[in-house]
C-alpha cells in the first residue's frame, strides 16, 4: 500500500502562491507595503544621510590631519589674561615628535578698512594678526589667490586675507586696503580654513612689520604644531609645561580636529530620534499588513477549502499565507530602501557629498521587513490553517 | 480485495446536538457509480464529507482504500486527499482571475508534480473535457457548464481513483447539466469511482446504484 506522504511545495511554487494572493488585490497590497515602506525609508535615509556626512568630515580630516595642536594664553589663578612668553614658539618646536610650529599674534586695536574714508569702527570684527611665513603648511591651508608672506614681504606693508577678510573687504589681490594709520598692499588672499576658522575673518601681516608699524608687542597669541600622528595625545599633555614652565596652568591647549568631531556627535541625538519615528511608521506598517492579512483570510475561505480538499495540509496553508506576509513587507521593503537610498543620494548631491548607504543598514532594513511580515502572518496564517475544510468550503464565495 | 469505501455504524453529530448522518454502514466497492439521493438537510453533504476525509464522523469507522481515515494525521488526510480523491462542488470553486489552464494545474499543486508538468497535463486534460479552446478564459469568460468541466478537470487531472460530486448539475441548465453527467459518466467507463450527490431524479435514476438518505439515516442501497 502506497505510503500516505503529502507532496512538497517547492519554494518556487509556495512563492507563486502568495504572489498569486497578492496579485489578486493589488491596490490592497500596495497600501499595506506603503507602511512598511515609509518606515524603512525614514530608515535608511537617517542613516543614510549621517554615514555619508561623517564620511564627509573623515574625508575632510584626513585630508587635514588630526594631529594639529593649538596653544593660547589661558587666564591665571586671579582671572587676568597672561601671555605666552616669546621664546614659547621655539619651546615647542624643541618638542621631540612635532614637526612643524608656527604661531600668530594679535595685534590689538588695530582695524582694516577698504579706504581711509570709513569711519572708524566699522570693521566688519575683522581681526589684524602677526604672522609667521610657515604658517600655512603648519595648518593646512592653502592661498585661494596670490602668495603668502615670505621673508620679503614680512618686512613689508603687505597684508594677506583670510577667506571672509577678503570677501568682507572685496579685496583682490594687488590692491590697497587701509590697516591701522597706513595703506598695506594685499598680496594673497586665503581659502577657508577648517583647521583654524579663527584666521578666515583676519588680515595676516608680517611679524617684523607688525613690531615696526602696528605696535605689536610680539607676543604669541596662538602656536600651532604638528606633531607625529601616533604621540599627539602625548604631545598634547606636555604642550602646557613646554610651552610656560612656570606657570603651565595659564595655557590652553587644543585639538581643532576634536570640534569637527564634537559638531558631528551633537547630531547624533537627533539621528537617534529620526530613527524611532522610524520605527514606529515601521510598526504601523505592521500592524496594516497584519489588518490586510486577517481581511484576506476571512474573504478567502472559499479557496482555502479548496485547497484543502486538492490536498493542502495544514501547514501548507500556513506557508501560504506566512509567504503572503511576508512577500508583502518585503515589497515595501524594497519599496522603502530604495526610496531611501534615493532620499540620501538627493541630500548627499545637494550638499556636495559623496553618497553612502552602508549595507549594514539594507541588510537590516530588510531583515527588519522579514521579523515584521512574519510577526503580522503569524497570527492570520495561523487561523487560516486552523480553518476546518467544510466550514471553509461553505463560506459564502 | 477491499473495497475502496466501508463506513461502519459512522455518526456525525455537530455542535449544537444535531445529528446529521446516523450510524452509517456503507460499503462502495471500486469502480461503481453511485447517486446519492434524499430530501433536503437529510445528510447527504455530510457523508460525502465524511467520504472525502474532509470532516470525520463522530463515532464509528471510515475505511478509504483500506485505509482507517481516524487514525490518520492531518498530513497523512491531506496526502489521501492528493492522491485518491476530487472533488467537484455545486459552486465549481473556481478562483476570479486565473485562468482555466492554472486552475486545473492547481489540482497537481499539492501531489508533488512539478511545474511544467503540472501545465501540460492540466492542457491535456482541459482538451479531454472539450475545453481545449479556453485555456486561457477566466471564470467570467465561462459559461456555468464551461465552469463545472474545468472544476471537474481539476478534479481528475491526478487520476484520483474516487471522485466526488455534490450536486454538480444543480446550478446548471438541463443541457449543460446532461453534458457534465455525460462527462462523469465517461469517467465512471475509465474506472474511476464517483459518487453524485443529485436532487434529479432521472440523474439518479439512471446511474447503476442510489443511496438513499433520510433524517440521517440511509434507507436504501447501504450495500450494492
Ligand atoms: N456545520 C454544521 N453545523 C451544524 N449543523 C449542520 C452543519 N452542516 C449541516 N448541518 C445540519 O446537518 C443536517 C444535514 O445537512 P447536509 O448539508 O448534510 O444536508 P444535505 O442532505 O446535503 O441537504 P441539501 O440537499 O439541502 O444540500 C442539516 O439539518 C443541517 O442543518
Ligand atoms: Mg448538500
Amino acid at each position: 500500500m502506497a505510503d500516505l506522504e503529502p507532496g512538497r511545495l517547492s519554494p518556487a511554487d509556495l512563492a507563486r502562491v502568495g504572489l498569486a494572493g497578492l496579485r489578486a488585490r493589488p491596490v490592497r497590497v500596495v497600501l499595506s507595503a506603503l507602511g512598511i515602506a515609509i518606515g524603512i525609508a525614514a530608515m535608511v535615509a537617517v542613516v543614510g544621510i549621517s554615514t555619508s556626512s561623517r564620511a564627509d568630515l573623515n574625508r575632510q580630516l584626513q585630508a587635514l590631519g588630526t594631529n594639529l595642536l593649538m596653544v593660547g594664553p589661558g587666564q591665571n589663578l586671579f582671572g587676568e589674561d597672561v601671555h605666552l612668553p616669546t621664546e614659547s614658539v621655539a619651546m615647542v618646536d624643541r618638542i621631540q615628535p612635532v614637526t612643524a610650529v608656527s604661531a600668530v599674534g594679535a595685534v590689538p586695536e588695530v582695524s582694516v578698512y577698504r579706504t581711509d574714508k570709513v569711519p572708524p569702527g566699522q570693521t566688519g570684527g575683522i581681526q589684524v594678526v602677526a604672522a609667521q611665513i610657515d604658517l600655512l603648511p603648519t595648518i593646512g591651508a592653502e592661498s585661494a589667490a596670490g602668495t603668502f608672506l615670505n621673508a620679503a614681504t614680512a618686512q613689508y606693508p603687505a597684508v594677506v586675507l583670510g577667506a571672509q577678510a577678503a570677501q568682507h573687504l572685496g579685496a583682490v589681490v594687488g590692491q590697497q586696503v587701509y590697516l591701522g594709520t597706513q595703506w598695506f598692499t594685499v598680496v594673497g588672499l586665503l581659502r577657508p580654513a577648517p583647521l583654524a576658522p579663527e584666521l578666515d575673518n583676519a588680515a595676516l601681516v608680517g611679524w617684523p612689520v607688525a613690531k615696526a608699524l602696528l605696535g605689536f608687542d610680539g607676543y604669541p597669541t596662538t602656536i600651532y604644531a604638528r606633531a607625529v600622528e601616533d604621540d599627539v595625545t602625548a604631545v598634547q599633555k606636555v604642550l602646557a609645561a613646554t610651552a610656560k614652565p612656570e606657570a603651565p596652568n595659564e595655557v590652553d591647549v587644543s585639538r581643532p580636529s576634536d570640534a569637527l568631531a564634537a559638531q558631528q556627535a551633537a547630531d547624533a541625538t537627533l539621528d537617534a530620534l529620526l530613527l524611532g519615528l522610524g520605527a514606529v511608521a515601521l510598526l504601523a506598517g505592521g500592524v496594516g499588513v497584519a489588518n490586510t492579512m486577517v481581511v484576506s483570510v476571512l474573504e478567502r475561505r472559499g479557496e482555502i477549502g479548496l485547497r484543502r480538499a486538492l490536498g493542502a495540509t495544514r501547514h501548507q496553508i500556513r506557508s501560504q499565507f506566512l509567504t503572503e506576509a511576508l512577500l508583502l513587507s518585503g515589497l515595501g521593503g524594497l519599496g522603502g530602501a530604495l526610496l531611501g537610498t534615493l532620499v540620501t543620494v538627493g541630500y548627499a548631491t545637494t550638499r556636495g557629498w559623496s553618497a553612502v548607504v552602508p549595507v549594514w543598514a539594507l541588510l537590516g532594513g530588510l531583515v527588519a521587513t522579514a521579523v515584521i511580515g512574519v510577526l503580522a502572518g503569524l497570527y492570520p496564517a495561523v487561523q487560516a490553517a486552523r480553518l476546518a475544510p467544510t466550514e471553509a468550503l461553505s463560506a459564502p464565495v | 480485495m477491499t473495497a475502496l469505501i466501508e463506513l461502519e455504524r459512522a455518526t456525525k453529530r455537530y455542535a449544537g446536538g444535531v445529528a446529521a448522518l446516523r450510524d452509517a454502514d456503507l460499503t462502495i466497492g471500486r469502480g461503481e457509480l453511485v447517486a446519492i439521493v434524499g430530501p433536503s438537510g437529510s445528510g447527504k453533504s455530510t457523508l460525502l464529507n465524511l467520504i472525502g476525509t474532509l470532516d470525520r464522523p463522530t463515532s464509528g469507522t471510515l475505511r478509504i482504500d483500506g485505509h482507517d481515515v481516524g487514525s490518520l494525521s492531518d498530513r497523512q488526510v491531506s496526502a489521501l486527499r492528493a492522491q485518491r480523491i476530487g472533488f467537484v462542488f455545486q459552486q465549481f470553486h473556481l478562483t476570479a482571475g486565473v485562468t482555466a489552464l492554472h486552475s486545473v494545474a492547481d489540482g497537481l499543486l499539492y501531489a508533488g508534480v512539478p511545474r511544467t508538468e503540472r501545465l501540460v497535463r492540466a492542457a491535456d486534460v482541459l482538451h479531454q473535457v472539450g475545453l481545449g479552446q479556453r485555456l486561457d478564459h477566466r471564470p467570467h469568460q465561462l459559461s456555468g457548464g464551461e465552469r463545472q468541466r474545468v472544476a471537474i478537470a481539476r478534479a481528475l487531472i491526478g487520476h484520483p481513483p474516487l471522485l466526488l460530486a455534490d450536486e454538480p448539475t444543480g446550478n446548471l441548465d438541463s443541457v449543460a447539466g446532461a453534458g457534465v453527467m455525460a462527462l462523469l459518466r465517461s469517467l465512471h467507463t475509465e474506472g474511476t469511482t464517483v459518487l453524485i450527490i443529485t436532487h434529479d431524479h432521472d440523474i439518479a435514476a439512471a446511474l447503476p446504484r442510489q443511496v438513499r438518505l433520510r433524517d440521517g439515516r440511509i434507507q436504501a442501497g447501504s450495500d450494492g
